[in-house]
Formats: C-alpha cells, structure tokens, sequence
C-alpha cells in the first residue's frame, strides 16, 4: 500500500490526482482501507473485548444564550480500576463545533482525530464550512462504520455541539452506536454517568442563561454525576484536575480555562457544604 | 500537416517547454513575500471563488499560475498528501519541503512521459518559528524546483515584475509595507504604465508566524484596503506607494538578503529553463530538494520572444 507518496519514483500516487470527494473519510476508503478505524478485524477468540480499552466516561451539552456548551470528566476507567484521572474527552472538531465522546476510548479518540481531520479536509478542498447538521450527519457516517467493532463491546458513544451559523445558535446531537442521530434541545447527557447528570441539568438548566452560568450548571451537573456514579471523576483539588469545558459562540470554540473551573468547582462544593449531607 | 520522421530530444524538450511557457504567461501574476510576521501572498483576481491562493496545511501554504484546471488538481493532491501524512505520523511531519519534492516528480514525469506538460508553476511555502525557518519553494512546469529566500514573482511579465520586487524587498518589513510592494508590483507592466489595484480585485492571503496552529489566512477586502491605504498616507509624497524609501538606505546587502539563491534563480520561468540545462544557475538548489531528471532534460536555449502582448486579454479565470 501505498503511503503518501509512490515509493519507486516519489511523485503523487494517480489516486492524490484524480478529481473526486472532498471527503477525507472516504479518500482513505478508497486508497489506504486499512487505515480507517472500523475496518479492523476483531481476531476470533477474545471473549470481552470491551476490556481491551479503557472506558471513558460522562460528557455534558447544554445551550446558552448565544451558545452551546460541552464538557466532560476527567476519568477513564477499566473494570473497577482507573485507568486514567487526566484524560480528555472534549475536542474542538473544528472552529465552530465541539465533540465529546463517551465508551472506548481508544476508538473515540481515534475517531475524534479522523473527525477533525474530515472537517478540516473539506474547508481546505472546498473553501468554505460545512453546515453544521452536515458535520453532524458526517459523524453518524463514521460512526455507522464502527458498528462492527461496537457490536463486539468496543463502541463509541460521542457528542455532539456546535454553532450554527445559519441559524445563529447553538445546537447539540447525540448518537448511538449504530450511527443513529438524534437532536437534542436545551440540553442532554451521554456515558456511564449521564443519568445522574441529566438529572441535575434538568433542574438547573434555565432559558436564557450566560456562558458563565452555563458554566456552573456543568461542572454542577458533572459533580452530581461523580457523586453517584463511580466511573466519573469529581473536580480534583489535590493534583488540580478539573473537567473539561468548552465553549461554542460566534466567535468560536473556546476552552475555559482551569482557574476559572477550580473556582467554580470550590464554589459548588462550598454550597454543598452548607446544605449539609442532604445535598 | 507534415509530420517529421524523426524529432531530437532538444527539440522535443523545447517545444514543450515553450509551449508550457505560453500557458504560463498568459495569466496574471502572483507575488510571494516574506514580512516580518509570516509569509504573504497576492495576485490580482477578481474572482472569490476560484483561488490560487490556498491552504494546504498548518504552516503550509499553496499559490499557482497557469491553468486552473491543472493547479487545482495539484492543490487537491497537495491537501490529500498533507492530511494523509499528518493522520499517519503527526501534524509535525508534515513539510514543505517533502510536499515540493511530491510535486516536483510529479512535474517532472508529466512533463516527460505525457504528450502535454502542465501549464503551472506552484509556489509551496512554509512559515517558521523564526524567518529564518521560513521556506519558500517554486516548482516549474518541469519539475525544477529552487529553493528561494524573501520573494517570488511568477506568471504574467514575471521577470519585470521580479526586478521591481527585488529592489523594494528588503527583510524584516511589515505586512503593510510587503503589500504595498507586492501590490504596486502587480499594477506595474506593460511598459511604464502602471495602474492602482482596487482591494476588491485583489485576492490576498498570509501564513502568520504568531498563529497558533493553522497559520493560514485570507485578508478580508476591508482589512487589505485598511493595509493597503496606510501606505498612502505613510509615504505622502509617492503617488502609488510603490517606492518603498528605506531602500535607498539600505546597504545592498540587507536589501537583498540570500543573494546568492535570488540572484541565480531568476524571477522568470523563461530564464531558469534556460540555466538548468547548463547546471550552474538553478543548480545547487535544485539538487538540494531533490529532483534532478527533469532539470537535465530541461531545453537550453535563448529566451523566446513570445512574450504575451496583453496579460489581461484572456479571462482571468480560466487562468
């Protein structure tokens, strides 16, 4: 197989050349199949694939006035050990859009990589963004390629939010595994303690809200999933690990920043303190 | 029609090259820069659409004459090399320079093995840490690649335009000053008359050093007309800006910075076929990026005269 270029005269293989899709994804399915996360061929005999990568865990959206928000924990687990504090699970997908991801995380990570890369191929090629229900559909494309792996335990659960610029505001899809994409309102929960977090953003979520009261309600949401579910991590405070949270507005993605979470997280647990165990 | 029996290679090599020469200086032209933020681009082009200005990478940034419909599969396969590497290693492996040597075999073998060469000559630059990482690599028709440091001008009355470049070009200048070079350049040609270019025919881009990660960005009409118009106020006395006054300060040595690569590559493609058939000229820094077949195979012979009459007379376009 060829790599990136042809290896006895070193000029561009015929297939960089030939008039086609603006589609990275599909590019790669046609010259170097191998290389797309789903076509891996899961060996026969390996009873729980599932443990063969660690298992990420709860990702938040919520809308805010002039915005979406996403964020995520910090905890991987394996089994009831964890495997990672630190992991990141919400990535800019592009300028204008978010993606989070929930289940294998090998996979995900992967796939948010070929994601980025999708969206980004299509600006260069094309000149100009996709609309935000494409980049959405191109997802659920990719994802329906990694049913096969999902079937066996391996399955990517990701979600999605970003800035329509059409429309002018933020919007928010999920998924399942089979590739099936739904659109949420207002807000929404996906991994191993979205129950828990759905739960709170149910409360907590008002019409209307700033960036930055968007911002408590999510580490709010997430520190109520970490509360009850133990695959989620809670803020941090000894080694200074704060969830992930980000930001989608006209102006772009923006993470927020770590002092600016620890603050909001010291404010929460203070409130909880002064509530007593009730809380 | 009568077909000779048997053609010589110089022949057959010359013919080509003149014939993708024509195509070449047909279109307009575009000016490459380097400023002290990044590196800048511009040609006159009225179209939004249809660009030969474009991003291929983070750092890396693609600018062609010719024919469209040949640069623009070029580029596509610049993008698809770039994204290709960067998901296979890291976004850190992918270079300038091995994208300009894809392209240069690339060149090379159509220009030898297909009955028509490609009517394009590319621009691949890449934009350091410092300037002096800044990379800047024009490929010709035959797949001759030079290594340049500060400017090029390709396309169009090349040459001409080169010269007038070359004396206002010096390092270090800003992003305002290089336009105003860049642009007082393209309005400048047929003979002494010369024209102002309104921003809105104008397609302008940079490769910003300060960027984060994608360093690549168009400049907005309003934003080039803003760069554009300091200049006016800022040398009162000129009527287009065009001669920049700290040259003249300037000892020739900084104004012209890398003279060995600017001055033994010439601005025009014309010249440099014609030098790297005797080795000298393009040679060191053709040798050093890679390819060599297409460059012995390159004509040597005096520039010919068909120069095109009026670069504006086709549609820009199709160019």
């Amino acid at each position: 197989m060829t790599l990136s270029a042809d290896r006895t005269t070193g000029r561009l293989p015929d297939a960089f050349l030939r008039p086609g899709s603006s589609s990275f994804v599909d590019f790669l399915a046609e010259h170097a199949p191998d290389r797309l996360p789903g076509n891996r061929v899961m060996p026969a005999g390996v009873t729980d694939p599932a443990t063969l990568s660690p298992h990420a865990t709860t990702i938040v959206a919520l809308t805010f006035d002039g915005g979406v928000l996403l964020a995520g924990d910090r905890r991987a687990t394996a089994g009831p050990m964890i495997a990672s504090r630190s992991i990141e699970k919400v990535f800019p997908a592009d300028e204008y859009s978010a993606v989070g991801i929930a289940g294998s995380a090998g996979i995900g990570l992967e796939l948010v990589r070929l994601f980025q890369l999708e969206l980004e191929h299509y600006e260069k090629i094309e000149g100009s963004l996709l609309s935000l229900t494409g980049k959405a559909n191109r997802l659920a494309t990719m994802l329906r390629a990694n049913l096969p792996m999902a079937m066996q335990g391996l399955a990517v659960v990701p979600l999605f939010a970003g800035y329509d610029l059409d429309k002018d505001t933020g919007r928010i899809f999920s998924y399942d595994a089979t590739g099936g994409r739904y659109e949420e309102h207002e807000h929404h929960g996906v991994g191993s303690g979205s129950l828990f977090a759905r739960g709170s953003l149910k409360k907590l979520w008002r019409r209307g809200m700033d960036a930055d009261a968007a911002v408590q309600v999510a580490v709010e949401a997430l520190y109520d999933a970490a509360d009850d579910d133990s695959a989620t991590g809670g803020p941090d405070t000894v080694r200074g690990i704060f969830p992930v949270v980000a930001t989608v507005s006209v102006d772009g993605y923006q993470r927020i920043e770590d002092a600016e979470i620890s603050r909001v997280a010291e404010q929460i647990v203070a409130q909880r303190r002064e509530r007593g165990h009730l809380a | 029609m009568n077909m000779p029996f048997y053609v010589s290679p110089e022949q057959l090599m010359k013919d080509r090259a003149d014939f993708a020469r024509k195509g070449i200086a047909r279109g307009r032209s575009v000016v490459v820069l380097a400023y002290d933020g990044g590196i800048a681009f511009a040609t006159e082009n009225p179209s939004r659409a249809l660009h030969k200005i474009s991003e291929i990478y983070d750092r890396i940034a693609f600018a062609a004459v010719g024919k469209y419909n040949e640069f623009e599969n070029l580029r596509v396969a610049g993008v698809r090399y770039a994204d290709m590497r960067g998901y296979s290693y890291d976004r850190s492996d992918v270079t300038a320079r091995g994208l300009a040597n894809a392209y240069a075999q690339t060149l090379g073998t159509v220009f030898i093995t297909e009955s028509k060469p490609l009517e394009v000559e590319i621009v691949v630059a890449e934009v350091g840490a410092t300037p002096e990482d800044d990379q800047i690599y024009r490929l010709t028709y035959d797949g001759t690649v030079a290594d340049e440091h500060g400017f090029v001008v390709m396309g169009g009355q090349a040459e001409q335009l080169g010269r007038k470049v070359k004396d206002g070009w010096r390092e270090n200048m800003s992003l305002g000053e290089a336009l105003r070079l860049a642009v007082a350049a393209l309005g400048s040609g047929e003979g002494s008359s010369s024209r102002t270019i309104e921003a809105a025919q104008l397609e302008v881009a940079v490769l910003e050093r300060g960027r984060p990660r994608r360093s690549f960005r168009r400049l907005a009409r309003p934003v080039l007309a803003d760069l554009l118009a300091d200049g006016a106020e800022a040398s009162s006395g000129e009527a287009t800006g065009d001669d920049l006054p700290p040259v003249d300060a300037l000892p020739v040595g900084t104004a012209t910075p890398g003279t060995s690569t600017a001055d033994t590559v010439p601005p025009d493609p014309t010249d440099s076929a014609a030098g790297s058939g005797d080795t000298a000229t393009t040679g060191p820094d053709a040798s050093d990026a890679g390819p060599e077949g297409p460059t012995d195979a390159s004509p040597t012979e005096e520039k010919p005269d068909e120069r095109p009459e009026a670069p504006g007379s086709t549609p820009d376009t199709e160019r």
